[in-house]
């Protein structure tokens, strides 16, 4: 049951406000695309025991989509910010590294 | 014999008595008593049986630990099995029934098995009915289930008379547990200044301490409760509830609390259970701790207890299980249980200390009082069955020769305490093992974390391994600071009280008794009583390979009933890790999960259930369904008529009724609950050919198209008619399940990943009521309205064309009519404001009687779709199914250079030719064939199966054509018309049907099209 503030509205939500939207920063591949490349976009994801960034939806409070950097292992949240960004922005990464020295998740550190 | 004291009973009201029942037998006790209590009071020393060898079992605690004493409890719609005579409170007319006997408790036939007992050992589930084979079926299958589970299911046609709720609270500290240390702890979380809530799972307050005995700041303990409870009730940043467990602590800080409201006195009005969802910023968790039984011979006997357990008995409701009793640790504690005897005028008979040395303070004082004290000695065995008879002595280190035998009726039993960690633990708290204390206390340096990453449980008093009184206060006292403190309320300076008491020396690790015990004393020493798990049951399973506690736990059953291992626990891994000669704390605990205590299901469904268990919605015509015979099916939320049934008709018959009349004169179906989204801005038109297969921003304003939906996958996730409605605004009709599926699909695009595009997407499904009028009669019943009113939007065939839609006026309403048609007869949808919806729908049906008007359902609806070959989103696609599968290539735009989907149908898979494709099917014989039957093709599959070459997907009595139509997806179907395929029933028959055009009626479409 996490808490997870809604960047948008304000609002610290309980996971009851929430719907779970999978790895964030995916990006899209469409017509044109190699299979492998395709082929990753649908399916492949990061499981990691640590560091991981999702997208959420506050599905049942300001029907907005977030994303959230949180620890897998512990639960603790880094923070939560805009879905319109390709990735993320510079103080969630400060955030992280003030706690988890040296972290790494796909290609950003 | 169990009965009670002339004094003492500190908890109960001797001037009131309360009549009840065990087993239809009538007794009394007292106001205060638990049901144990009073069960002791009148001698029934053997309360239910065993799970696995029906042994004779008796109350062995007093308190949620208890592992024997479950009952049936009251009857028809408040029976409830398995509940805790040490937990129930007494009320006037309880009538309590012992479980897991047969014919009766005192004769039970299933008690053979204790004599089988040779060949039940652990896994024998496992071992025993592998072979052979048909043996499982016929013997051992009905065998298990006969004897799986304790106590009865409550009768399944009758509803739970009680109510329940659920209750949200917030605060900063939540502390668990009434006792002495969770008192202080509150004291000192509150006094500076923080929110805190203090729950108590009994229905008094001070846990143990009172019966201990000691001093506190000098007063005698329970008189410093009493104080320190009336301090707290006067602050207003405190909140109180005793009768309310401590469920299970979760992430972030969520708490589960469990309120017995009316338990005590049932049938008062007020809801049974409250379940609190507590969010906590901080939780103290003094939860106190739980005495181990000793694993010697017969230590199931009934009438041996533990020791602290025989204590409570005596001082809290002034019972003694027995007039001569048998005292036998490992540690100082026991020793108040004795006292407590000797003082209320019980015979101590001897005292076994397995210590070689023996005891301090505690010792000397019962010496003094002339009870012969034993060191270095145990128990080799019980004797008794029904109850204890006499005791065998031995010494500690031996095999068990028995040096005396005495006459003894109770043994008070103490193994050692081991803190009550499961709510430290359930959210990830680690332990560690304290070798002096001999148990697993919280490693306060690795809490559980919250979502700041810091710690948000603090364990306290004897919960946190801080055991003397003393000790234990002055811990509660700085955890409730520091709880505060870390929910951001600065500590105030609050001196923990001066806790007094005797000074113990330490406890001894006694895992066995005797420590080299044979065989024949070890397979009748109980590790989990409610489980029937013994030392050699956990032995063997160490022998046969099993390392890991959790295997063993599972291997064994040990701890995996319902008391989940309060008591057995450690001394089960205990023994272990004795079997493995490995040390206790490289073997581990088994996972702590919550309940801490098992909880009702009505408390965790709440208010959740008949009507409210989950909104219904309803469309504005509703009311008038409900009065004309609708048969109501589920859609989604909703509630659709799937026919309307008249007296004297079938469901059947009304549906056949419904398709011929709406095919000859007139239908009315309530389409109000097809999802209605107005997508709208300057890119609409470029968001939606992302969203549909087909080209949606070529479309004219006044047009209607058809389009097909699919997932990034490739696969249909819906279809729907879309309205071009002015430049920049389209509205998009979907299923009527996938109203709120595919907003919220769009929405999530239109956020993510386009969210540069100017779109907005409202859900307007439930501002307007809408209703397909169909059949040859359509449009002279919409004329006839527009001539009574004088006026009207122009419905002719030229004005408003098949695949249009048109504003304006139908008699009195206002309106939007649409020419669109999911029958192939002549139709008009036609949507008016919500408020609208039953008046029109009265209107028509008015208007509609010269021309044979019938209102029609959800399955007449689906024949005449089926009879005209239209998918439906759910029955031609299961998720897998893409829209080349049903032929659709149609719908698949080659324009577009990108839509959802598209890439998708370019994969291998997608675009292999041998993907089952849909055609017509037709019976033989005109029969029906069977929903979801699969067609056999040739030969057999790797697991030697027959092959499956297509499955049925709709299937349906056509009344229009007097014979079963059907629609499925085959193998190369579309290149095998008038092939017959064979479909296996599951009523053993085997339909045969012939592969044909999938549209059955008009295929000229000329019907709809006038
Ligand atoms: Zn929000």
């Amino acid at each position: 049951m996490l808490i997870l503030k809604c960047p948008y509205c304000g609002v610290d939500a309980e996971e009851t406000e929430l719907a779970a939207g999978g790895e964030a920063h995916l990006k899209r591949f469409g017509p044109g695309s190699s299979d492998d490349e395709f082929h990753d976009y649908l399916f492949m994801r990061e499981n990691p025991k640590g560091v991981h960034f999702e997208r959420w939806r506050h599905a049942n409070g300001c029907g907005k989509w977030f994303h959230a950097a949180r620890c897998t292992q512990t639960l603790e949240v880094f923070g939560t910010y805009s879905a319109q960004v390709t990735e993320p922005p510079q103080e969630i990464r400060d955030a992280i590294t003030a706690k988890r020295p040296g972290w790494t998740w796909r290609e950003f550190e | 014999m169990s009965t009670r004291l002339a004094s003492q009973g500190r908890l109960i009201d001797r001037s009131k008595t309360i009549e009840f029942t065990f087993n239809g037998k009538r007794m009394t006790g007292h106001a205060g008593d638990t049901l144990a209590s009073a069960l002791l009071a009148n001698d029934q020393m053997m309360v239910g049986r065993s799970f696995k060898y029906h042994r004779p079992r008796g109350v062995v605690a007093s308190g949620s630990e208890e592992p024997n004493a479950l009952v049936g409890l009251n009857s028809g719609d408040r029976f409830e099995p398995n509940q805790r005579a040490t937990t129930t409170e007494l009320f006037s007319g309880l009538a309590a029934q012992s479980q897991n006997h047969w014919p009766n408790l005192e004769f039970d036939i299933g008690a053979v098995n204790t004599y089988l007992a040779r060949w039940l050992p652990a896994g024998f589930y496992y071992k025993t009915f592998i072979h052979p084979k048909p043996f499982w079926k016929h013997v051992y299958e009905p065998f298990i289930r006969q004897s799986a589970g304790l106590g009865k299911a409550p009768d399944k046609e009758l509803k739970d008379a009680d109510t329940y709720e659920h209750f949200y609270f917030f605060c900063d500290v939540m502390v668990v547990g009434g006792g002495v240390a969770g008192l202080q702890a509150a004291k000192a979380a509150a006094a500076s200044g923080a929110k805190v809530l203090l729950i108590e799972q009994n229905a008094h307050w001070g846990g143990r301490a009172p019966v201990d005995g000691g001093t506190i700041d000098g007063m005698e303990p329970g008189a410093w409760v009493e104080k320190t409870l009336a301090e707290l009730q006067a602050m207003d940043n405190v909140t109180l509830r005793s009768r309310t467990m401590g469920s299970g602590v979760y992430d972030h800080g969520y708490a589960l609390g469990y309120e017995r409201i009316n338990d005590h006195e049932p049938g008062n009005g007020a809801p049974r259970h409250r379940l609190w969802r507590i969010r906590a910023k901080q939780i103290v968790t003094a939860t106190g701790a739980i005495e181990r039984p000793l694993s010697f011979a017969g230590n199931d006997v009934p009438g041996v207890m533990l020791a602290s357990a025989m204590r409570d008995y005596v001082v809290n409701w002034g019972v003694t299980p027995g007039q001569k009793v048998v005292v036998v640790t490992n540690n100082d504690d026991a020793y108040r249980t004795a006292l407590a005897l000797h003082d209320a005028g019980v015979e101590v008979v001897r005292v076994l200390d397995a210590r070689s040395a023996g005891g301090g303070a505690l010792m000397e004082e019962v010496r003094q009082k002339g009870i012969r004290v034993e060191c270095g000695r145990a128990i080799a065995k019980v004797k008794g069955g029904k109850r204890v008879q006499k005791v065998s002595i031995c010494a500690q280190n031996g095999v068990g020769g028995a040096q005396e035998e005495i006459s003894a009726d109770a043994v008070a039993m103490s193994g050692g305490w081991s803190p009550v960690v499961h709510l430290w633990s359930h959210c990830g708290g680690k332990l560690i093992w304290d070798d002096a204390q001999v148990h697993f206390r919280p490693d306060a340096s690795r809490p559980p974390l919250g979502a700041d990453g810091k710690g948000f449980v603090l364990p306290a008093g004897s919960a946190n391994g801080a055991m003397g009184l003393g000790e234990g206060l002055a811990d509660a006292s700085a955890a409730g600071s520091a709880a505060a403190e870390a929910a951001g309320f600065p500590a105030k300076n609050v001196a923990a009280p001066e806790g007094v008491a005797s000074d113990e020396l330490p406890i001894e690790p006694v895992w066995l008794m005797p420590a080299q015990a044979d065989v024949t004393l070890r397979m009748k020493s109980w590790l989990d009583y409610q489980n029937d798990v013994k030392v050699t049951d956990v032995q063997l399973a160490a022998r046969e390979g099993y390392e890991s506690v959790e295997h063993t736990k599972r291997y064994t059953t040990l701890g995996m009933a319902t008391d989940q291992g309060k008591l057995s626990n450690i001394n089960g891994l205990a023994m272990l890790a004795d079997s493995l000669g490995a040390a206790i704390p490289d073997v581990g605990t088994t996972t702590f999960r919550p309940p801490y205590h098992p909880i009702s299901m009505g408390a965790i469904g709440g208010e959740a259930r008949g009507k409210v268990f989950q909104p219904i919605r309803q469309t504005p015509m509703h009311a008038w369904h409900e009065r004309n015979g609708a048969d109501f099916e589920p859609v989604g939320q909703w509630r659709r008529p799937y026919a309307f049934v008249r007296s004297g008709e079938s469901v059947h018959d009304a549906v056949n009724r419904e398709v011929k009349n709406t095919r000859e004169n007139l239908g009315l179906l309530d389409a109000s609950t097809l999802g209605k989204l107005v997508v709208k801005g300057p890119d609409a038109g470029k968001f939606l050919d992302m969203m549909y297969t087909n080209m949606m921003s070529n479309l004219k304003v006044g047009k209607c198209r058809y389009g097909l939906m699919c997932s990034e996958n490739g696969f249909l996730i819906d279809d729907g008619v879309v309205a071009r409605i002015d430049e920049d605004t389209w509205l998009c009709h979907t299923t009527t399940g996938g109203a709120e599926r595919i907003h919220g699909h769009m929405e999530e695009w239109l956020q993510t990943e386009w969210w540069d595009w100017k779109v907005y997407v409202a859900n307007v499904t439930e501002q307007f009521a809408q209703v397909a009028v169909v059949g040859p009669n359509a449009r002279k019943v919409l004329e006839k309205l527009n001539a009574q009113a004088g006026s009207g939007m122009d419905l002719s065939a030229e004005a408003l064309p098949f695949m249009e839609w048109r504003d304006g006026k139908i008699g009195d309403f206002d309106c939007r009519a649409y020419r669109i048609s999911f029958s192939g007869e002549l139709s008009y949808e036609i949507a008016v404001p919500a408020s609208e919806g039953r008046a029109f729908w009265d209107a028509l049906l008015e208007a509609g009687k010269e021309f044979g008007v019938m209102p029609y359902g959800t399955e007449c609806l689906h024949i005449m779709r089926a009879e005209k070959g239209f998918i439906m989103i759910g029955d031609e696609t299961d998720g897998t199914v893409i829209p080349q599968d049903l032929n659709m290539q149609w719908a698949l735009s080659k324009k577009k250079e990108d839509f959802l989907g598209k890439r998708a149908h370019s994969r291998s898979h997608m675009a292999d030719p041998d993907r089952w494709k849909l055609v017509g099917l037709e019976t033989v014989d005109g029969s029906v064939l069977p929903d979801g039957a699969y067609a056999l093709g040739e030969g057999v599959n790797a697991n030697g199966q027959k092959n499956m070459i297509g499955r049925v997907t709709s299937t349906y009595y056509s009344a229009t054509l007097d014979k079963g139509i059907a629609m499925g997806l085959v193998k190369h179907g579309p290149d095998r018309m008038g092939e017959v395929l064979e479909f296996p029933g599951t009523d053993g028959k085997t339909y045969k049907a012939k592969i044909v055009d999938q549209v059955f009626y008009d295929k000229e479409g000329a019907k709809q099209n006038v």
